[in-house]
């Protein structure tokens, strides 16, 4: 399943890239088509305009009517919860584990690729079903007695006790991505490298790395986006407010303020502005590397 | 994938290439076997490492602590045997949560199949605007759960944004309890999953189709087949792979639904609301409850069932597409 499928993937890719390339010549549709696919972007984009727009409301409007529109429009939910720390602390806090569990999980994740793509031994076949099972046991099924595992350790309510299982529970997907670019390398430029000296581990930082180079990137950005938007390790590892990532800190803020309805919609509109952004930025890699990554 | 067979041969050959006449070439064989392990072990180790240690460790450690009466704080002694799978399958709200569980297996199935494969068809075509609205329909994908739950809690309540709406469309007759009422509530979360997930099942069954080579459609069209026609007796049939790949996808992710429940209905109204899972089970009478070796045994059926229900789909569904990926290494894929 999970090579096969990869293999799609890299076919895809650059295939859908020419296809983007070539969408400024593409014929318009018909009517029809718009119609139908105007019906599937509102009801895609609805809620998440309704979270955003409703933060500009106050709570009288909302009760008055909860499916109208912001009437005068109001800056002060989104202006508070700037103003205070929480979502600040959420932010770095986010942004901690992320950065964290993404270079983890990508150095780690190159490295092991990069052993079973390219080495031989006996043990290989072992250590990919390995990996590859992996993914097909998210964090829900040992959150329990990883909790335990975590707290044994003294990583209770600390950053650490986040990064350290996310970069676990990431190398599957990273690993099984990676193999199939590592493998694309040329051997005859292994070849070279030996011939002009480089040893084997030389040859893998000066030239493993920058080709395959995609890859990396893609799986790096997949770790990112899995721990931005973690839940239940935050959740059963973490009790300290003042460690919580944004997901906890919303779960927090419309808990602690569930009746400033507005408010809460403001936090969670902000709350959800890193996301966005990152995904418009990588939007063709983290497109093309789900279709990869959960395919396998 | 012939690159890893050759790449065995090639570097004592080189090897041999660079240090021609040094040393008899069994004992730089050798060395450079040794290296090679050396190798391997320094690449390999620290991701096998963190792997073993907190991914398979905690589910075997979960396998040991589900056979005690355990509150998590030291080294568990009150060995009682299979008593708390025994007590876990005598409880209905256990049962429950997996009756829920499978019901949601089943009905994202139903409800996103067919739907994704027809907007992937339609998306499928060239035509101005189509990447911008891939962007678009993937937003929902890309927020996080809580994100979506929290705004969904609020709209769903009674007096929402869903039930206002209504009224103002004239359809107030619609107007329901959509997260309290246990008529409703599971299916209620079947529109929030669609919603959420059904961006991603597009995406796939896009890509599925990016991989069907367009003479099949070129040839169909000059044998004068219509649009429809074509779609399905040429795109669905070999979409085939990719629609068992996601079903396996989704399956998983229904039986290990957490999130979503748990931030809409929170610990405690789940069960009476008809939508708990056994994940929100496991948190709320294992780790809520501080009854560890409870808990760890739920978490031990958990991936008992998921693991069954995995090895049974790749075993009578997966099989035609691949050797397993659960055995099958790299290099056997088929093609």
């Amino acid at each position: 399943m999970t090579t096969d499928s990869l293999r799609t993937t890299a076919v895809v890719q650059p295939r859908d890239r020419k296809g983007v390339r070539r969408a400024p010549k593409a014929p318009w549709g018909s009517p029809g088509l718009y119609l139908i696919a105007i019906v599937l972007v509102t009801i895609c984009i609805t809620p998440v305009l309704y979270i955003i727009i409703g933060g500009f409301r106050t709570n009288a409007q909302i009760t008055a009517d909860p499916s109208g529109f912001p009437d005068p429009w109001r800056f002060t939910n989104y202006s508070d919860v700037l103003a205070g720390s929480e979502f600040w602390t959420a932010l770095l806090n986010s942004t901690i584990v992320a950065v964290g569990t993404t270079a983890g999980a990508v150095l780690l994740g190159v490295m092991a690729a990069y052993v079973l793509a390219r080495y031989e031994f006996t043990g290989k076949p072992v250590m990919y079903a390995l990996f590859a099972a992996g993914l097909m046991f998210p964090v829900t099924v040992a959150i329990t007695p990883l909790y335990l595992l975590i707290r044994n350790l003294g990583l209770v309510n600390s950053l650490a006790g986040i990064i350290v299982p996310q970069i676990a529970f990431a190398l599957p997907g990273t690993i099984v991505i990676l193999v199939p670019f590592l493998k694309a390398i040329p051997k005859e430029l292994e070849e070279a490298a030996s011939i002009d000296g480089a040893s084997r581990l030389g040859f893998f930082w000066r030239m493993v790395i920058p080709l395959s180079l995609p890859g990396v990137i893609t799986v790096g950005i997949l770790a990112f986006v899995g721990s931005w938007n973690g839940y239940m390790l935050p959740l059963f590892i973490l009790n300290d407010p003042g460690l919580f990532t944004l997901p906890l800190g919303v779960q927090n803020f419309s808990s602690q303020y569930s009746v400033d309805t507005a408010r809460v919609l403001a936090y969670t509109s902000l709350s959800m502005l890193p996301a966005l952004i990152f995904f418009s930025l990588f939007e063709r890699r983290i497109v093309g590397g789900l279709t990869g990554a959960v395919k396998g | 994938m012939t690159g890893t067979q050759v790449m065995a041969e090639t570097v004592p050959e080189s090897d041999r290439c660079t240090g021609a006449g040094v040393s008899p070439a069994p004992v730089r064989r050798a060395r450079a076997d040794w290296r090679k392990r050396g190798e391997i072990v320094l690449l390999s180790g620290p991701a096998l490492l963190m792997f073993v240690g907190f991914v398979i460790l905690p589910v075997a450690m979960a396998a040991f602590y589900g056979f005690f009466k355990w509150n998590g704080f030291g080294w568990p002694t009150q060995f009682v045997g299979l008593d708390n799978y025994v007590h876990m399958w005598q409880d209905h709200t256990f049962r429950d949560a997996v009756v829920h569980n499978f019901a949601i297996v089943v009905l994202s199935l139903l409800l996103q199949g067919p739907i994704a494969i027809l907007f992937a068809l339609l998306l499928n075509q060239k035509f101005r605007g189509r990447s911008l609205i891939r962007v678009l329909i993937f937003v929902p994908y890309v927020i996080s759960e809580v994100i979506v739950g929290t705004g969904w809690s609020l709209m769903a309540q009674d007096a929402g944004a869903v039930n206002s709406l209504l009224e103002k469309l004239g359809l107030g007759f619609l107007k329901q309890s959509w997260i309290a009422d246990p008529k409703l509530a599971l299916w209620t979360l079947m529109i929030i999953i669609t919603w959420k997930y059904i961006g991603f099942a597009v995406i796939l069954m896009l890509a599925g189709m990016q991989s069907i080579p367009e003479e099949l459609f070129e040839a169909a069209a000059i044998d004068g087949a219509g649009f429809w026609k074509i779609q399905w007796n040429i795109t669905v049939p070999l979409l085939g792979p990719t629609i068992r790949i996601w079903a396996f996808l989704s399956i998983i992710g229904a039986l290990q639904l957490f999130d979503l429940v748990n931030i809409i209905w929170g610990q405690y109204i789940s069960a009476t609301a008809g939508t708990s899972t056994m994940a929100t089970y496991m948190y709320q009478n294992g780790h809520l409850a501080g009854s560890y070796g409870f808990g760890n045994a739920v978490a031990v059926m958990l991936f008992l069932i998921t693991l069954v229900v995995a090895l049974i789909y790749q075993r009578f569904v997966l099989q035609r597409d691949t050797d397993g990926a659960l055995t099958g290494d790299s290099g056997k894929a088929r093609r």
